[in-house]
């Protein structure tokens, strides 16, 4: 159990500053998501927090402690790569208990007692015998977390760890990661995605990274609901939430206005804004409507069940009055 | 971003260097140290010594007393009380330019003559045929044969009297009579360049091989849609494309016949017709008693190598930067 | 399809299989030929044969009877596989260090190994064989070992340094979070998964060994310290004008089949061996 903080961390490679002060606490036990688009530099943030990177100014603590140029093996901290990384001439055993071999003082035993507990814990017992090559992508995955979980550790990192697998078996490890934080309460998790939904639906709180910087830190909900910049509004939430400037947002008093698809009802008449229908999708049990409304896009707006709006009808639509987020020039939330 | 952090120069690590970077640098200081001391004593220092020599009178049961004579070896100018100039030293040595013209020539013939036949083997052994297999495992073959055995095996066969060679000449009508190929002066140069290229042939046509086979076999595709003829194929698409592996490969090969020696020692013995740069020093050396000179010479060669390598650095366009993943 | 269409195709096909067939001779002849006059004795010698027309192995029996010759394998045997050994072992920590980790002047050290990789030997002739005399090593098998370090050792570590580069980063970086130090990397994680190519460099630094002629011609000058191909370029009949051919060819092959039979089973792994040494630079 660990708690981590960043003051003012900052990483330049050569003249190139990737990282440019990021400060930030992660609780103990918490599970804290990095999500933002690529070269954002999340990977880069949780590679210093592994220790494979040095900071190139600034101060990482862990529970306190300066650990700026602590070792990774020293850190407590266990990861999980985007590519498995399992050495691909070892068995599944020796894979997992590879680092605790190099540790003094552990006897064969014990090794074997831990190993054993986590192979049953992902259910890759049957599999400690065999080499990598032999093993599904899902498994191979399942084998790289069970490695981390062998060396007890306080801190969990996870890179990236589901962009490999198939669309199914990601949901179904994404439930897995899930249940494997619930079961170590006390171990601090922090994992770095791109995807939007793996970070809602896994995180407790929500790093939102852009351009070497902390855009927003805030549990799910509270980027859903208060998202404190256009960028963040924008990042979170599927269907992409709608933008509206110019002329329409001004009778807001904003620069620019967003909502969410579902956040908008079509009415029969006096709505706040009219448009064309240019396309409909019907997932069955929603369903989204692509309205042309002079925007920059078209604006989405997502209804429950099918819907049998045609192109190139015109419809009234409203916005929900406490849904609606302003937005000034700078893309700032309007107070 | 692993990719970054690999090629991230040294300006990061400077400051507050980490357990790990402090760990892993000390630790390739002393990987490296022994492979550093090793070539140090098998290739710096004997380079060292071999030019210092060449300044020096030294010989070569008297290694320790030799004593600095400057240029001498290379060149000395003395104009006698009679007004008569003499030029003496290694640069006016007819001996070791006879030996330049030979080194020279026989690297331009057989780099020039391996290419084409490497050339040629390579691309039979980039089509699809049945027996391909047999083929590049039979064109090893004169590879890995040792060159001084390929050497005998040849001398034997270019034998005047009961070579096969001959023998075959003169049945198919190609030769008058028996020739002493290795023997004649006329004859030895073409004998050493024949097994030199029946030799190297195999290593130039690997090379070039590579390089045909990261041609995109889609191109070939496109042009015969087109209807470009074969031939035109070859020298628009082909050649373009296989050039810089075979340049490397031609500088390659070019730095390695520069510095033949074996073959020519085994093959024409003391024939003035092919003794080449490595083959006079040597004797110098260690046969004649002229230690100073053979450094000397030998240290010309060095240069002239030096030269090319430059080159090759230059065109080869090597990537040093071992980390550039 | 007309008739004469068909009819270039086959003489396209005939012509091709003309030439294979034409390379593949040319490749076999000598070596054929060498093992063909080995196993002829006397008057047969001297008669030209294409086909085999005796069999005996009297030559062989002298080669291995008169002489040094098992004494000399035996040089060829030890010194080809200690430079080899000594090359490998010096080799994959340095080229741990070169691929893996970055310090300055890497780059600078590269380009040195690639220079002293084409170093003519005999520039070095007469400074190494000072310091052989220095190190009173002389006339020994460690003269060779010693000596065949200079291009050994470079080979190696530049073929082992463009290998280890391309091993996945991400393995590497597990390995450090498990409390690997370079070493262990090294010697468990990274060996296991260089044997192919530690395999084909050794293969090749031995051909190289076991074929060098210059320094062994040099440093060695008894007929019990010599190495094989010098055996064979000083091996002479019972007056000077007389070559025993036979014996040289027996001795040419009982060389060389070894050779073969390695480059024949590791095909492969030497060709993009060589190719790595040469096109990827």
């Amino acid at each position: 159990m660990a708690s981590i903080e960043l003051r003012d961390v900052r990483k330049a490679f050569g003249a190139v500053e990737v990282i440019k002060g990021v400060d930030l606490e992660v609780r103990k036990g918490e599970f804290m998501v990095f999500v933002g688009p690529s070269g954002c530099g999340k990977s880069t943030l949780l590679r210093l927090i592994s220790g494979l990177e040095d900071i190139t100014s600034g101060e990482m603590l862990f529970d306190g402690k300066v650990v700026n140029s602590l070792a990774p093996s020293k850190r407590g901290i266990a990861m999980v790569f985007q590519s498995y990384a399992l050495y691909p001439h070892m068995s599944v055993y020796d894979n997992m208990a590879f680092g605790l071999t190099l540790e003094k003082g552990q006897s064969k035993e014990e090794i074997r007692r831990r190993v054993e507990k986590a192979a049953d814990m992902l259910q890759i017992r049957q599999y400690l015998d065999r080499l990598p090559k032999q093993l599904s992508g899902g498994q191979r995955q399942r084998v790289a977390i069970g490695r981390a979980i062998t060396r007890d550790p306080k801190v969990f990192l996870f890179d990236e760890p589901l962009s490999n697998l198939d669309a199914a078996l990601r949901v179904q490890t994404r439930i897995e990661i899930a249940k494997l934080h619930e079961s170590m309460d006390n171990v601090t998790m922090i994992y770095v995605t791109h995807d939007q939904v793996e970070a809602m639906t896994l995180a407790d709180r929500i790093c939102v990274l852009r351009d070497g910087l902390v855009e927003q830190v805030g549990t799910p909900m509270e980027l859903y609901e208060k998202p404190n910049s256009v960028f963040v509004a924008g990042f979170i939430g599927s269907p992409k939430m709608n933008f509206i400037s110019g002329d329409l947002a001004k009778s807001f008093n904003a620069d620019t206005v967003g909502i969410r698809g579902e956040h908008i009802t079509i009415v029969p008449e006096n709505g706040v804004w009219s448009g064309t229908v240019i396309h409909t999708e019907n997932l069955g049990a929603d369903s989204y409507v692509y309205l042309e409304m002079g925007t920059e896009e078209p604006v989405v707006v997502r209804l429950d069940g099918v819907n049998t709006y045609r192109s190139g009808d015109v419809v009234q639509i409203s916005p929900m009055p406490d849904k609606i987020h302003r937005f000034n020039a700078a893309g700032k939330p309007v107070a | 971003m692993t990719t970054e952090a690999l090629r991230s120069p040294a300006i990061a690590q400077r400051r507050g260097r980490s357990e790990l970077m402090q760990q892993r640098a000390r630790a390739a200081r002393w990987f490296l140290l022994p492979m550093m001391i090793a070539l140090a004593v098998v290739a710096g220092w004997p380079l060292a010594r071999s030019i210092y020599f060449s300044f020096t009178d030294v010989k070569l049961n008297n290694l320790y007393g030799a004593e600095w004579v400057g240029f001498a070896n290379y060149l000395q100018i003395r104009t006698l009380e009679s007004g008569r100039t003499i030029y003496r030293g290694v640069l006016a040595d007819p001996d070791w330019w006879n030996a330049v013209w030979n080194t020279v020539r026989f690297a331009f013939w057989s780099v020039v003559w391996e290419t084409i036949f490497g050339m040629i083997v390579a691309l039979v052994l980039n089509a699809e045929f049945r027996g391909r297999g047999i083929v590049r495992a039979a064109i090893l073959i004169p590879w890995a044969i040792p060159t001084i055995v390929s050497a005998k095996m040849w001398s034997w066969m270019l034998n005047d009297q009961f070579g096969i060679l001959n023998d075959l000449g003169v049945r198919l009508g190609l030769l008058g009579a028996p020739v002493a190929w290795t023997a004649s002066p006329d004859t030895a140069m073409m004998a050493v360049l024949v097994v030199d290229i029946w030799k190297t042939t195999p290593f130039m046509a690997l090379l070039i091989l590579a390089g045909l086979q990261m041609i995109p076999k889609d191109i070939y595709e496109a042009a015969d849609i087109d209807g470009v003829h074969p031939i035109k194929q070859f020298f628009r698409i082909t050649l373009p494309l296989v050039r810089p592996a075979l340049m490397v490969a031609i500088i390659f090969r070019v730095l390695d016949a520069l510095r033949i020696f074996d073959l020519i020692y085994v093959l024409t013995p003391n024939s003035a017709a092919t003794k080449t740069m490595s083959v006079l020093a040597q004797e110098n050396l260690f046969q004649f008693d002229n230690f100073a000179e053979g450094s000397t010479q030998s240290t010309l060669l060095f240069l002239l190598i030096a030269l090319f390598t430059i080159v090759y650095i230059w065109l080869g366009k090597v990537n040093f930067d071992g980390g550039a993943r | 399809m007309t008739a004469t269409f068909d009819l270039w195709k086959v003489t396209k096909r005939v012509l091709f299989y003309a030439l294979v067939v034409f390379i593949v001779l040319v490749s076999l002849f000598p070596f054929y030929y060498a093992i063909l006059t080995s196993l002829e004795t006397g008057t047969d010698l001297f008669r030209i044969n294409y086909w085999p027309t005796s069999f005996s192995l009297a030559n062989y029996q002298s080669v291995f009877s008169q002489g040094a010759f098992p004494r000399n394998l035996l040089n060829s045997v030890f010194v080809a596989s200690v430079t080899v050994l000594l090359a490998l072992f010096l080799a994959i920590t340095a080229s741990f260090a070169l691929s893996r980790v970055r310090f300055r002047g890497r780059s600078l050290l590269l380009m040195t190994i690639l220079a002293v990789s084409m170093f003519p030997q005999i520039a070095v002739l007469a400074g190494l064989f000072e310091v052989i005399r220095f190190l009173g090593i002389y006339n020994t098998p460690w003269a060779l070992i010693f000596s065949y370090t200079i291009f050994t050792l470079p080979f190696t570590v530049w073929v082992l340094t463009t290998f280890m580069r391309d091993l996945p980063v991400e393995i590497e970086e597990a390995a450090i979070v498990d409390g690997a130090t370079p070493w262990v990397i090294i010697t468990r994680v990274f060996m296991p998964l260089m044997w192919p190519a530690l395999v084909t460099t050794g293969l090749l630094a031995f051909i190289a060994a076991w074929n060098e002629f210059l320094f062994a011609l040099t440093f060695t000058v008894s007929n019990q310290t010599r190495t094989v191909p010098v055996a064979i370029a000083l091996l002479s009949g019972g007056s000077q004008y007389e070559i025993p051919w036979g014996i040289i060819m027996a001795a040419s092959v009982i060389v060389t089949v070894p050779l073969v039979v390695l480059v024949l089973i590791f095909q492969r792994k030497i060709v993009s061996g060589l190719t790595a040494g040469g096109v990827k630079g």
